[in-house]
């Protein structure tokens, strides 16, 4: 579990006065919460991803001026017809198993979501998208204030970090999020062996227990070994899983291994977070290769593996994947063969239940000084839909919680029919 | 208070180190551990002695930490632990996560030699070479923070970590212009997307250049080089003061002049109140508290010890140490450990022999904190952001990997105290201090120690001993400095 600094200044730190389930009732609770449940697994491109060569306007006659070592030959794209306005949109090359999800009419790419005046920082750019705020980025995030509302008693693998540090989305009030970055090395050594370590964490789970609360830091540390130890054994059994289809060997695949083996083994968790970087790409973004092909091959090829995983094992409809950034690049590329920071980008659903398809309308990428798709003097686009809508249709129509309660407003009405 | 002292303004001591430095007054420490420069420098010669943590080189090469990474976090440990100088290990960690830069771009780049020189080079290794990162950072340390900002704008890793050596006038690339600002200085909020377009142009033409035979990937390296081609000669305006006078126009300049752009922004972001606000910030936390909100008097009276004397560190140092704060304990333990201190303290405290430091590199990854490999630009989520179910178990298990390691020594020094576990006991929380433990948990203790019965022999204490220590260290409230 994990609250972030500014969050224990800003919230008060006298929330943080609970316990967690004993371990042995987890299962009847995992149970009682409906296993097999409905899960939500978010993948976050980190660094801002350059979504116009994820979803690429191949037709725009400005989208190959503006960036002349960049684009993609209109020949080379994947074509998966027009938007709502008439422009034909391909996917990049690399996307193949992507584009077989979009035909089977399981991936949905909404356009131009973003905000107004949004962030060109990494920082709070993440912030935003992950507080579901504009202006209070250093509180809870928008999938710890579900966390938040799920009824108690918790069980502490409800939700599931693969990465050590605990995301701003995940931050709670009353619900730590454990970080399993590998199942298999998730385990509590000793220097001794036998009954000798076991009384070790014996001991050590007592001494964890003592959760202060005139002292919410140190409350906040034993809790967090409490909820380690606690989950040991059912991590474990989540090492054993083998999956059927082969799945990239690199850091999303194995997130993606452990997130369909956490699915396998009904561990009952409904959020899990993954993260793949690299989308920082002020120089060297390349076209038909370079840095870009790289993130395009680790993306595709992992969701599509952990796509065909679930379908194999008929988890699909139980599973829907959110695929974001904390913002698109600018049109224009740089003197680096790069992009630099920009705004408005696409996110994407994919999972048994997503209704496929195009929402919302591209960019038009000219320089005309009224085009009302693009901002900051036509180099970035500018956001059509608020991402905040799409967070609704999840929370509303697939986890089945109040998207008012927690996004702090209506976002609603507008909002792309996705799930 | 002596121990407060030594894990604030180093990382901890060991019992001899402890018993030497409680003969002198309190303030003469404080004074020898701000005042380092007059100690000694000659922790890199004692690599390899004995006495000192041991070192592991790669299959059949000699320790090589100018020019292979692995090397290079071994000797940076071993000077957190060794060097007479503390504070500047610790102050050069701070920067690290102030200036956070990854090895592993540049090394995608250049290589692994040439990327570790640039990280953490000694000049002294080779004739002409640039100092690495670090080695910058260690000597603007407690020095002027404008120098320590110019330093890295010219930094060969700094340069391609934030893409300068691709920034020219034709093609301005906003990767370094907007970091300055955003994390190295001012903070979000005190700049505009403008000011990012200005100060991306400011420094066109900063790059870099290979020396040596490009061959010879051990003895050729990088410095750094100013293009006046690639400069943007315009004037540059920005919407905060540039100058004394309140101008915010960098004026147009000749381009074999360029450089002064750089000059001029650094001195003025050097200067702006935002930054002194935002350095006293951070090193209130570093130093003093971070559980709480950092106390307003104390950061203003050292933001204006930045303002008032040069931009020097140093000056804040000093009015932090001797603010009654920095000695209060009521801010005694109010510190997450980041990593690096929690390994560092614990070996000190538990003690090294045979023990290789290598043996700490990967638990430190597990942690959250390879160092010379921060997650991003924005450096490490310290304080709370540091523990997870995953760190904490990484923490728990180094602490039985070095109790087990140190199995005889921990319990030949418990053997006077093995009449009953609870002398034991008190023994080794006297030794491994913490904010204190409540009569449940020492209770716990106990009764670990008599999990079955109480003999005293030397077979049980080399059980029990290490097992106590690894139930201390990885405790939650071992983990507060």
């Amino acid at each position: 579990m994990n609250f972030s600094r500014r969050q224990f200044v800003k919230g008060g730190v006298t929330a943080f006065t609970f316990g967690f389930a004993a371990p042995q009732v987890l299962c009847d609770i995992a149970l009682a919460q409906g296993v097999p449940s409905r899960n939500l697994v978010v993948v976050y491109l980190s660094g801002g991803n350059d979504s116009l060569s994820t979803v690429i306007p191949y037709r725009d006659p400005f989208y190959a001026s503006r960036r002349p070592t960049l684009a993609i030959p209109a020949a080379n794209v994947l074509q998966i017809g027009t938007d709502s306005s008439g422009v034909e949109l391909g996917l990049h090359p690399r996307l193949t198993g992507l584009r077989s999800i979009f035909d089977g009419g399981r991936l949905a790419i909404v356009q131009r979501t973003g905000y107004a005046n949004q962030s060109r920082s990494h920082f709070t750019g993440f912030d935003i998208w992950g507080t579901a705020s504009t202006t209070n980025t250093s509180g809870t995030g928008w999938l710890g204030r579900y966390l938040d509302l799920v009824p108690p008693p918790l069980d502490p693998l409800v939700a599931w970090n693969t990465v050590r540090e605990t995301p701003r989305p995940l931050m709670a009030r009353t619900v730590g999020v454990p970080a399993i970055t590998s199942p298999a090395t998730y385990a509590f050594s000793s220097p001794n062996t036998g009954a000798e370590a076991t009384f070790e964490k014996t001991a050590q789970t007592k001494i964890s227990s003592h959760l202060p609360v005139d002292r919410p830091h140190l409350a906040f540390v034993n809790s967090t070994t409490q909820a380690a130890l606690g989950t040991l054994d059912r991590v474990a059994t989540v090492a054993t899983y083998r999956p059927a289809v082969t799945y990239p060997n690199n850091a999303l695949g194995q997130a993606l291994t452990a997130v369909a083996g956490a699915m396998n083994k009904q561990i009952g968790t409904k959020v899990f977070w993954v993260q793949t970087g690299g989308f920082d790409t002020h120089a060297n973004q390349g076209a038909n290769q370079g840095s870009y092909v790289n993130l395009m091959a680790t993306l595709g090829d992992g969701l599509k593996a952990f796509y065909d995983d679930l379908s194999a094992q008929g988890m699909l409809n139980n599973t829907v994947v959110l695929v974001y950034s904390e913002f698109g690049r600018r049109i224009s590329e740089n003197g680096s063969a790069g992009t630099d920071h920009g705004a408005g980008a696409n996110m994407m659903l994919l999972g048994g239940l997503v209704r496929g398809g195009i929402y919302g309308t591209a960019p038009n990428l000219s320089m005309d000084p009224a085009n009302p798709t693009l901002e900051n003097s036509n180099a970035d686009v500018k956001w059509e839909t608020d991402f905040r809508g799409v967070y609704a249709k999840i929370l509303d129509n697939w986890l089945g919680s109040n998207s008012v309660a927690i996004l702090g407003a209506d976002y609603r009405a507008g909002a792309p029919n996705v799930i | 208070m002596l121990e407060h002292i030594l894990r604030r303004l180093g990382f901890g001591a060991s019992p001899a180190e402890l018993a030497a430095w409680s003969a002198l007054p309190i303030d003469t420490v404080i004074d020898r551990l701000l005042n380092y420069e007059s100690q000694s420098t000659d922790h890199d010669s004692k690599i390899g002695q004995p006495d000192y943590i041991g070192i592991t080189t790669q299959s059949g090469q000699p320790f090589s930490p100018n020019t292979l990474i692995n090397d290079a976090r071994q000797r940076w440990l071993f000077r957190m632990i060794h060097s007479q100088r503390p504070l500047e290990e610790k102050m050069a960690l701070f920067w690290h996560n102030h200036f956070a830069t990854a090895y592993s771009k540049i090394a995608g780049a250049v290589g692994q030699e040439r990327a570790t020189r640039m990280m953490d080079n000694d000049p002294a290794s080779l004739a002409g070479s640039m100092p690495g990162q670090i080695q910058t950072l260690r000597q603007f340390a407690t020095g002027s923070f404008p120098g320590m900002l110019l330093a890295m704008a010219k930094d060969p890793a700094m340069i391609y970590w934030l893409d300068s050596q691709l920034n020219t006038r034709t093609r301005p690339q906003e990767n370094f212009g907007r970091e300055i600002m955003e994390l190295f200085s001012l903070g979000i909020g005190n700049y505009t997307e403008q000011d990012v377009y200005a100060a991306a142009r400011v420094f066109t033409g900063f790059n870099w250049q290979i020396v040596g035979d490009r061959a010879n990937v051990t003895e050729s390296y990088y410095t750094f080089l100013f293009r006046p081609a690639d400069h943007d000669t315009a004037a540059k305006e920005f919407t905060f003061a540039i100058y004394p006078d309140g101008g915010k126009i960098i004026p147009a300049r000749a381009a074999a002049n360029g450089e002064q752009d750089a000059l001029d922004f650094i001195l003025a972001l050097g200067r702006n109140p935002a930054t002194a606000r935002r350095l006293a910030t951070r090193l209130y936390k570093f130093f003093v508290n971070e559980t709480a909100e950092p106390d307003q008097a104390l950061v203003t009276a050292m933001a204006n010890a930045y303002l008032g004397n040069n931009y020097n560190i140093k000056a804040v140092l000093r009015t932090l140490v001797n603010s009654q704060q920095f000695r209060d304990p009521a801010n005694f333990f109010q510190r997450y450990s980041w990593p690096a201190e929690f390994v560092v303290r614990a070996i000190k405290e538990t003690g090294w022999t045979g023990l290789s430091v290598n043996a700490a590199i990967t638990p430190l990854t597990n942690m959250g904190q390879q160092l010379f490999e921060p997650p991003d630009v924005n450096g490490w989520e310290t304080g709370p952001g540091w523990i997870s179910t995953s760190s904490m178990l990484s923490r728990m298990n180094f602490a039985s990997t070095l109790a087990g390691n140190q199995r005889f020594n921990l319990a030949r020094d418990a053997q006077p105290y093995r009449q009953t576990p609870e002398r034991v006991l008190e023994y080794s929380l006297a030794r491994f201090r913490t904010m204190g433990f409540a009569t449940a948990q020492t209770n716990s203790m106990s009764e670990y120690l008599r999990s079955t019965a109480w003999t005293g022999s030397d077979a049980q204490l080399q059980q029990r001993v290490p097992g106590l220590t690894r139930l201390i260290i990885g405790s939650g409230e071992y983990q507060f400095n």
